[in-house]
């Protein structure tokens, strides 16, 4: 499988990354590089094989349902670029 | 008094507890080491106050009598380990000048509870992505070692490039590091010095950035095989706030340094055997092998028939969980934001320009073979191939075999610049014979072992079974025993 001008965009905007027209063509070739190396996949028979979803086996702790932690609001704040009062600021979102 | 940057771990904990010398006098020669090393480019942060402060207090404890296992010793941190109130970028720059206000479980570990100086963060490829050191923001680390009459600049290995450059210049008594595809093992065998990842599992992933979630374990870099060991303990255990980190005793893994290795069963796999690999490689694969045999170790060829297949499974399975893990990098809440007219161009706006370009690369793949029709044929089918690789392993390990071994690196380091050109799987290629250890999760240490022609340091590996530190450390020591110790001359 290979990706075209239009995928590589289309990629880039899932992944919100901004493109330029410019970068396009060498971002194809870098991507058609991967995919094709990673082809060879395709010839390995994978009947009846089970997907790996842990590489240890081991059932998933739960913890008690308390708050154990909080109101450190200022320390949460602290690294963002735009804050005010305790919010994260954003661009206008709704109109 | 001898150069107290010359020493082991192992020795300075000796010689700090036999008063031979401060844990201050300790930390400022290592401080005095990074300043002339800067050319080196392994810091990205020098933290001499707040090493000199931890130094006075490792001393006071001494004279208390008390202190933990790494009391007063001077560690380096790759920059991917949160240390709170001290930035931690992860050599990127879209972290911009973030300050964790919070510390990895790790370094807790090693720092808080176990006493060691923190001297600064060491540099890394950009989130761990890279084989050279080369896509840090920072820019390239420079290996300390050079070729025999030249004075190229060779690249230390990475992703922890500077750890293994800073450990192998003596610019730290240790360092801590992460492996996801190899970077802790193959930076070891580029720099001489030795590199130990752990089992999945085993040490804590809470407070580490991000790559891969299966893969990611963090480990050390170290110039002994024993010191390695003692970094281990203190950095593994468990850690209720990543539920993948086992539940599981941590042992004193510095009493398997030295153990007897008589009659452990040892595999060679036969696809490690590339076509085309150099003779040296080869030289110094049997020489690794004669070295355990002479120790009592009984050698076996084994197959593991899907080794070729790990490493394009990895380059679906890495990229798609690190698109998952660096969707979190939006300019909102922390790191640098670019503008834009509206929120979704500033978050595109803020990752083209925060990003650097194997990891928007590695972002887009991921992002591509997540996406609505192609998830079965790439992911799902990856992680087919990963449940393969891991078996094959596991049918070797129930018919009797102890570790493998395997070289670490089908090369010995090269040139910065050197492999950077537009095809990027040349690059990957240099993870060919560690990746396997992760996509099966198991434990593995790089040794030196060796010189190329050139006078560079070449790696031998080991492969244990899971939770099986111990043997890869008894058996990564009878090597380093037979091999001798690797220090290159200073020219810096």
């Amino acid at each position: 499988m290979s990706v075209d001008a239009a995928t590589v965009r289309r990629i880039a905007h899932l992944a919100r990354i901004a493109v330029d027209d410019a970068e396009v063509p060498h971002l194809q070739d870098e991507l058609n590089a991967i995919l094709a190396f990673v082809e060879q996949l395709q010839e390995v028979n994978v009947d009846g094989v089970e997907p790996m979803t842990s590489v240890t086996p081991m059932a998933m702790k739960m913890r008690s349902d308390v708050v154990n932690d909080g109101e450190i609001a200022d320390r949460i704040v602290a690294n963002a670029p735009v804050t005010h009062d305790h919010f994260f600021l954003v661009p206008k979102v709704v109109e | 008094m001898t150069d107290l940057t010359s020493l082991t771990l192992a020795e300075a904990r000796d010689g700090l507890a036999r008063k031979s010398f401060t844990s201050l006098e300790l930390t400022d020669a290592h401080l005095a080491a990074m300043e002339r090393a800067r050319v080196l480019n392994a810091y990205v942060l020098e933290t001499p106050e707040q090493a000199r402060a931890m130094a006075r207090q490792a001393d006071e404890r001494i004279a208390k009598g008390e202190g933990g296992p790494l009391n007063g010793l001077p560690l380096g941190v790759k920059d991917l380990f949160a240390t709170e109130g001290t930035r931690t970028t992860a050599c990127s720059r879209i972290l911009g000048d973030f300050r964790p206000p919070y510390e990895s479980t790790v370094t807790s570990q090693l720092f808080t509870r176990d006493g060691a100086v923190m001297l600064g963060k060491l540099n890394n490829d950009e989130f761990a992505m890279g084989s050279s050191n080369e896509t840090s923001c920072y820019g390239p680390v420079v290996n300390p070692w050079r070729r025999q009459g030249s004075d190229v600049k060779l690249v230390p290995g990475g992703s922890s490039g500077g750890s293994a450059s800073a450990v192998a210049a003596g610019l730290c008594l240790g360092a801590t590091a992460t492996d996801t595809g190899g970077s802790i093992r193959q930076p070891a065998a580029f720099t001489g010095t030795v590199g130990l990842k752990p089992t999945y599992g085993r040490c804590s992933r809470w407070g580490t950035v991000a790559f891969a979630s299966s893969l990611d374990q963090a480990g050390p870099i170290a110039r002994t095989v024993r010191d390695a060991a003692i970094l281990l303990r203190s950095m593994a255990g468990h850690d209720p706030k990543d539920t993948t980190s086992v539940d599981r005793d941590v042992p004193d893994y510095e009493v398997a340094v030295g153990r007897s290795v008589k009659g452990m069963k040892i595999g060679l796999p036969r696809e490690y055997r590339l076509d085309g690999m150099p003779a040296e490689i080869e030289k110094l694969w049997s020489q690794g092998a004669d070295w355990l045999k002479a120790a009592g170790a009984e050698l076996v060829e084994v197959s593991l028939p899907h080794t070729k297949y790990a490493l394009p499974a990895y380059y679906i399975v890495a990229p798609a969980e690190a698109s998952s893990n660096l969707a979190r990098y939006d300019g909102v809440r922390y790191g640098a934001r670019a503008d834009g007219r509206n929120i979704v161009e500033m978050y595109e706006n803020t990752r083209a320009k925060g990003f650097g370009a194997e990891v928007r690369r590695r972002i887009m793949i991921g992002t591509y073979v997540l996406s609505a029709g192609y998830y079965d044929a790439y992911y799902l089918r990856a992680q087919k191939v990963r449940t393969l690789i891991k078996k094959d392993f596991e049918d070797c390990y129930a018919a009797g075999v102890d570790a493998i071994l395997t070289p670490a690196t089908p090369s010995a380091a090269f040139g910065i610049g050197e492999k950077t050109a537009s095809d990027p799987i040349e690059m990957y290629l240099n993870d060919i014979f560690t990746v396997t250890a992760n996509m099966a999760g198991l434990p593995g240490i790089a040794v030196p072992a060796g010189r190329d022609a050139q006078g560079l340091p070449l790696g031998l590996q080991l492969i244990g079974r899971p939770f099986d530190e111990e043997a890869v450390i008894s058996l990564g020591e009878v090597i380093e025993q037979a091999a001798g110790r690797f220090t290159p001359e200073v020219w810096w």
